[in-house]
């Protein structure tokens, strides 16, 4: 994983709550089986219409999306973080996120930044009114920065010290094999197993 | 020290306490008991095996199925959709290459995910279940912590059969009291879902707690349970007892003789101790539910179905009257309407969240002897290929069937537009599945989520309606009345 530290981008302001991860990213996207290439599949059925605002100019360059409140909600699907990203993302802002979503973004490099909602409301309007605004956000000092807008934003210590380090999880679990082939060993035997086969 | 549910089950599987403080403080890494798999989330993770050269783990507690692109008919013959169709011999060559069993169409176990899991008898009280698909919730219901996971920890899952967890808070959401004749798991979990909103658990293990919960079956514990992510929670649980050793008791991987023993006395301290306590409590009073309904488009937004369609200007906060707003417009609908004026051009009986046989044995009640609305669509798709022929064999397909609804194969269906089954833009179903997001069902679609009776009222008078809503019906069908 690339690691995060700062960045600086065009800021997008989506002036909406609830923006699930089928709003991210349709179901039909999902039967693709590679990782990469889902840049057309964000935001799809959104984009056919021309005021969506990454359809507009300079917004469409954007790398900073600054979304309303429980962004990411629903579906587990992590092409939702893959189509942010292929698209061009580095971070996203909302007051609140979904988990599951949370978690994801973590494992693939995009930064999820919990912003209050006060702040969302000044950056966007700083982004309606000046568009093609860079936004500054900054992993290190866990601050994002907007025209003279200065905010502090959250994200839990354990993400933001792998972003930074740019470590991967499987890595780091397999450093305790031996832990984890203990445990096993002590596993009840009553807990199923998959196979054999057994069926109905 | 007095620990709940959750955190009992979440204390047994550590295989590693986390260390380290500050900036690079690790969470605990904790094992994984089961790990369901399937098409959709699953190829990218194998992919991230194969080209780290890393082994899977443990294939003995991993098990696949083909369910959410699969057709509901025709699955003999290949499928259509070219694009589905690698999805799904992908996982079949994966699952060959890395020694997972995998239940393909046309197999007796194979279906939805969550349906397949308790079916079989691997979901038990106590366990760590992991999927890739947000319902994995579903399997909380036999006190099993179970969590939907994205693909990266599905890979994580695969290479370790163990998954850093960050902790969790615990809220309890308590229902007392007796439901009505009509109200079901359903409705309770939708009025959950509309009292504490979209992001209401979020950060949560809720526990199902109280009276009304502890008299549902199985089925309808797994229904509740199945839609705890849509209150934005990391998992929803009950606690076993004498109802979930019940179900399990036979199932081909429940264990037997002197292990069930042990497991039972496991399994039977498995509940939140008295003295332990909650970071939150909602309380539902089940004596006044009545039957519920979405009219937006998130599951959030529903109301009971006696009520009208709400106003923007009914939401204080402005963020919640815009959704309102928009919702509106997507839905096709006027504020005030009252819910039971919506008219519906299709209605799906299915999803993991209800497509277990007791929901098709209630929805086959309601209908019996009873005339569909000639314009409705109806289409009933069992969870499984092994509930499709429990249901055949008590005759419940020819009830659906005489009735003129479509008698499916089992997988996901309509509950999302990837397969064959969807909406067109602007049609307007009742769904029991647990969605209501805009085109989920299909790019266009309105869905209004419901109970499988709501459904299957609905289906005879064309207009969303509850069960009590339908005269008394002909003869024949008086027989199961009374045990409803
Ligand atoms: S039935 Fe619907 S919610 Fe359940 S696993 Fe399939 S697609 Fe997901």
């Amino acid at each position: 994983m690339e690691k995060f530290t700062k960045h600086t981008g065009v800021g997008v302001p989506l002036r909406q709550s609830n923006v699930d991860t089928d709003q991210i990213i349709p179901a039909v996207y999902l039967k693709r089986i590679t990782r990469t290439g889902f840049e057309d599949a964000l935001f799809s059925a959104w984009r056919k219409d021309p005021s969506f605002i990454l359809n507009q100019e300079p917004y469409s360059a954007g790398s900073v999306l600054v979304a309303g409140p429980d962004f990411g909600t629903g579906s587990s699907r992590e092409h939702a973080v893959w189509a942010l990203k292929d698209y061009g993302f580095k971070a996203v802002l909302s007051s609140r996120f979904a988990d599951i979503f949370r978690g994801n973004s973590g494992k693939q490099g995009l930064l999820a930044a919990q912003v209050a909602q006060d702040d969302i409301e000044l950056i966007w309007k700083e982004l309606e009114n000046a568009p093609g605004t860079e936004v500054t956000v900054d992993l290190e000092s866990k601050t994002v920065v907007c025209g003279n807008i200065v905010a502090p934003f959250e994200i839990d210590d354990y993400t933001r010290w792998r972003l930074l380090e740019g470590l991967d999880d499987i890595g780091l679990t397999l450093q305790h094999e031996a832990d984890i082939t203990a445990y096993e060993v002590t596993r009840p035997s009553f807990k199923p197993k998959t196979l054999p086969a057994r069926v109905s | 020290m007095a620990k709940t549910l959750a955190e009992k089950v979440w204390d047994a599987h550590v295989v590693r306490k986390g260390d380290g403080d500050g900036a690079s403080a690790q969470p605990d890494l904790l094992f994984i008991d089961l790990h369901l798999v399937h098409e959709v989330t699953s190829p990218q993770a194998f992919e991230g095996l194969r080209l780290a050269g890393r082994k899977l783990r443990r294939p003995d507690l991993t098990i696949a199925t083909e369910d959410h692109n699969t057709p509901t008919l025709d699955i003999d013959k290949p499928i259509a959709d070219l694009t589905s169709r690698t999805q799904i011999q992908t996982l079949r060559n994966n699952c060959a290459e890395f020694g997972v069993r995998l239940h393909s169409l046309g197999d007796a176990e194979q279906g939805i995910v969550h349906v397949v899991g308790p079916q079989l008898g691997l979901t038990q009280p106590g366990m760590t279940v992991v999927c890739g698909d947000s319902h994995t919730s579903t399997h909380g219901a036999f006190g099993a912590l179970a969590m939907g996971i994205g693909t990266s920890e599905v890979e994580h899952v695969m290479a370790t059969q163990t998954l850093s967890l960050k902790p969790f808070k615990t809220m309890a959401i308590n229902v007392e009291g007796t439901l009505r004749p009509g109200v079901t798991a359903k409705d309770i979990i939708l009025a959950v879902i509309a009292k504490i909103g979209t992001g209401g658990g979020q950060g949560y293990v809720l526990e199902y707690r109280g009276s009304a919960i502890r008299a549902l079956s199985m089925d309808a514990r797994m229904t509740i349970c199945n839609m705890s992510i849509e209150a934005g929670a990391r998992a929803g649980m009950v606690a076993p007892d004498e109802t979930t050793y019940e179900y399990m008791k036979g199932r081909p991987h429940a264990p037997e003789g002197a292990e069930w023993d042990a497991a039972v006395e496991y399994w039977n301290t498995l509940k939140t101790d008295d003295d332990a306590v909650f970071d939150a409590q909602v309380d539902l009073d089940a004596d006044t539910l009545e039957p519920f309904v979405t009219w937006g488009t998130n599951p959030g937004q529903g109301v009971s179905l006696s009520e009208a369609v709400p106003s923007p200007e009914d939401f204080g906060d402005e963020n919640a009257k815009a959704a309102a707003e928009r919702a509106l417009q997507y839905m096709g609908l006027e504020a005030g309407t009252p819910m039971k004026d919506i008219r519906v051009d299709t209605v799906f009986l299915g999803s993991c969240t209800n497509s277990r046989i007791e929901d098709l044995r209630a929805a086959a009640d309601i209908i019996r002897g009873r005339e569909k609305d000639p314009q409705i669509r109806m289409l009933v798709v069992p969870g499984s290929a092994r509930v499709r022929l429990e249901a055949e064999a008590e005759g419940l397909d020819r009830v659906f069937k005489d009735f003129g609804a479509e008698w499916r194969f089992a997988g996901c269906s309509m509950c999302l537009g990837m397969n064959p089954d969807q909406l067109e833009p602007g049609e307007r179903c009742a769904s029991t599945s647990n969605r209501n997001f805009e085109g989920r069902q299909g790019k266009g679609g309105r869905t209004h989520l419901v109970s499988p009776v709501v459904a299957a009222a609905t289906a005879v008078r064309g207009t969303l309606s509850s069960p009590s809503d339908l005269e008394p019906a002909p003869e024949p069908a008086a027989i199961r009345t009374d045990a409803a």
